[in-house]
């Protein structure tokens, strides 16, 4: 596999200017996410507006380059996303990451930027980096509901 | 850059040995640098295990048979052979071959230890167990665990700031409450190593007893158990180039004669009735069931390899790669070595960080690139907590790399470097 098939410039752009990394004052739901074998400590925010849509998602927290750059385009995705279509592209994304998904159309449709982590399949030990943002905001919306 | 000499470098850049590992001779785009994990097995090793079970297969120790006895046999004579390795003779200066027992590998002979030593010395509370904060989970956990079943407390030797165990914390630490020390004679995290016999002289002169684990060291350092002056000693066979689900543990025959069984079953008894049991003889009293025979057999194969290329010269190979590995680490501005900065003061492996970027980034990026490192806590988390990390990069040599993999690895971490600062 080439080094720059997963550590892209894109996928940099995520890491070293984030765009959804911050805390987010008027949350209407919070939630904490950890991967105690790598450090990955993620906190993860949702606003919720009065339509029941994901109004903002923000995150904050460290870790590796895969977790911290998937929370970012998850945040990105999330927006105007009703929790139901939230979880189901929760649901896509694990597909994809573990290898279960690989209609590379319809993860380009559905998951736009995050897509970009598919190569992740081929990395069985990166996989948990990846899910963290996903599992983090399923876990909240589930909790929710 | 170094400071190895046109002739030091000179034997790093030949390597006369990678052609003996079928993995890697067969793979010649691959740079192996992770044998504190795992070392890669010469084929001597591959063949003798075939061979067993070719030549000489049955179940040892109960057939009548010619090819139940080879295999018994074949088993005593590992034994044998790994006592001469570690230095384990007798009075009369014979191997102390059945003072050999073999476990599936170093963490079991410690679980081993842990489950019967407590009740020969009667371990209770008020009594201490003194272990290093260096120790590898495998010498950390069974001692917790035999610490809250008895109610002795579990004390840990600190280090000086040249990752040292100074004299002082042997004076303070080990004393009148010790009833054992166990540590551990080269850090798979640090590289360094300690000096055991002093701690063993230390845990003799207050009544204790000493283990040393010597899962990092057996490979590569020559280590005589008389020396250290030790009461066990315990390492595994895969680390050195033998099989995996070999693990030997060494002990003081007196010691090992005194312990309960730690498993019980077949293979392990003299007689049995409807209520009781007699136990076997060391060793075979601590192992229970159908022994690994193949794996004892390819071990004395690992053994007679390493003899033959000669101890020494793997040692002193071993060491001036060590030191190159050190030192060009050292030269970049953007790495940290986790560990002591005389690179002569590293055993095989070098722990180290890449600035602001993630050890599992660091190495998913090299294995793009067919380096393969170890990254994450390395089993030692109390001691990574106590240093201050949470999870290092760590690269380790053993006599088959050559200066070319070093070099590979310092290329691989100078992209990593660029692709997270936007210079590729």
């Amino acid at each position: 596999m080439d080094v720059t098939s997963l550590y892209n410039e894109q996928f940099m752009d995520h890491v070293t200017h984030p765009d959804y990394k911050y805390p987010l004052d008027d949350a209407t739901h919070e939630h904490d996410g950890v991967n105690p074998s790598c450090g990955d400590e993620l906190r993860l925010y949702v606003r919720l507006g009065d339509d029941g849509r994901i109004e903002e998602c923000a995150y904050t927290g460290h870790g590796c380059a895969v977790s911290m750059a998937s929370a970012d385009m998850m945040s990105d995705l999330m927006v105007g996303k009703t929790p139901e279509e939230a979880l189901r592209l929760c649901a896509l994304f694990k597909g994809m990451v573990t290898g279960a998904e690989k209609d590379n159309d319809l993860l380009e449709d559905e998951l736009d930027e995050a897509a970009l982590l598919k190569d992740v399949s081929h990395m069985p030990a990166r996989v948990k980096c990846a899910e963290l943002a996903w599992r983090t905001l399923q876990e909240m919306l589930q909790e929710k509901a | 850059m170094t400071t190895l000499t046109p002739d030091q470098l000179a034997v790093i850049e030949a390597n006369p040995y990678k052609a003996d590992f079928p993995l890697l001779a067969q793979n010649p785009q691959i740079t192996f640098l992770d044998s504190a994990a795992t070392a890669q097995r010469p084929a001597a090793v591959l063949d003798a295990e075939r061979r067993f079970y070719e030549t000489m297969n049955a179940n040892p120790l109960r057939g009548l048979y010619r090819l139940s006895v080879e295999a018994t046999q074949s088993i005593a004579d590992a034994r044998e052979h790994i006592a001469r390795f570690i230095g384990a003779f007798d009075e009369a200066g014979q191997p102390q071959g059945n003072a050999i027992v073999f476990t599936r590998n170093a963490s079991e002979a410690l679980n081993l230890l842990a489950r019967t030593l407590p009740q020969v010395v009667d371990l209770g509370p008020g009594d201490e167990v003194v272990i290093s904060i260096m120790e590898h989970h495998s010498n950390l956990i069974p001692w917790q665990q035999v610490c809250a079943a008895t109610g002795a407390k579990l004390v840990y030797l600190r280090l000086a700031d040249d990752f040292s165990i100074p004299k002082s914390e042997l004076a303070n630490k080990i004393g009148p409450r010790t009833k054992l020390v166990s540590v551990t004679q080269v850090s798979n995290v640090l590289g360094v190593q300690n000096d055991v016999a002093a701690i063993a002289a230390r845990a003799h002169e207050v009544g204790a007893l000493c283990f040393v684990d010597g899962a990092q060291s057996v490979p590569h350092i020559k280590v005589d158990v008389r020396a250290l002056g030790c009461d066990f000693l315990a390492f595994s066979a895969h680390k050195l180039g033998g099989p995996m689900g070999i693990g030997v543990l060494w002990g003081r025959p007196e010691l090992l004669d005194a312990m309960p069984p730690f498993l019980v079953g077949g293979e392990m008894i003299d007689s049995v009735t409807e209520t009781d049991a007699v136990w076997s003889s060391v060793p075979q009293k601590f192992e229970a069931g159908t022994q690994d025979a193949a794996g004892s057999f390819a071990t004395d194969a690992a053994l007679t390899y390493l003899e033959t290329q000669g101890m020494e010269a793997l040692e002193s190979r071993e060491r001036l790669l060590a030191v190159y590995l050190c030192e060009q680490l050292q030269s970049r501005g953007y790495i940290t070595v986790i560990g002591p900065a005389e690179p002569d003061r590293h055993i095989g492996a070098v722990s180290f960080d890449v600035r602001n970027i993630h050890p599992h980034d660091v190495a998913s990026i090299l294995d793009m690139s067919n380096v393969c490192i170890r990254a994450g806590h390395h089993c030692a988390q109390p001691l990574l907590t106590y240093l201050g990390w949470h999870s290092t990069c760590r690269a380790s040599v053993a006599f088959y790399n050559d200066k070319a993999d070093i070099d590979r690895l310092m290329e691989g971490l100078d992209m990593v470097w660029g692709i997270f600062n936007g210079r590729n």
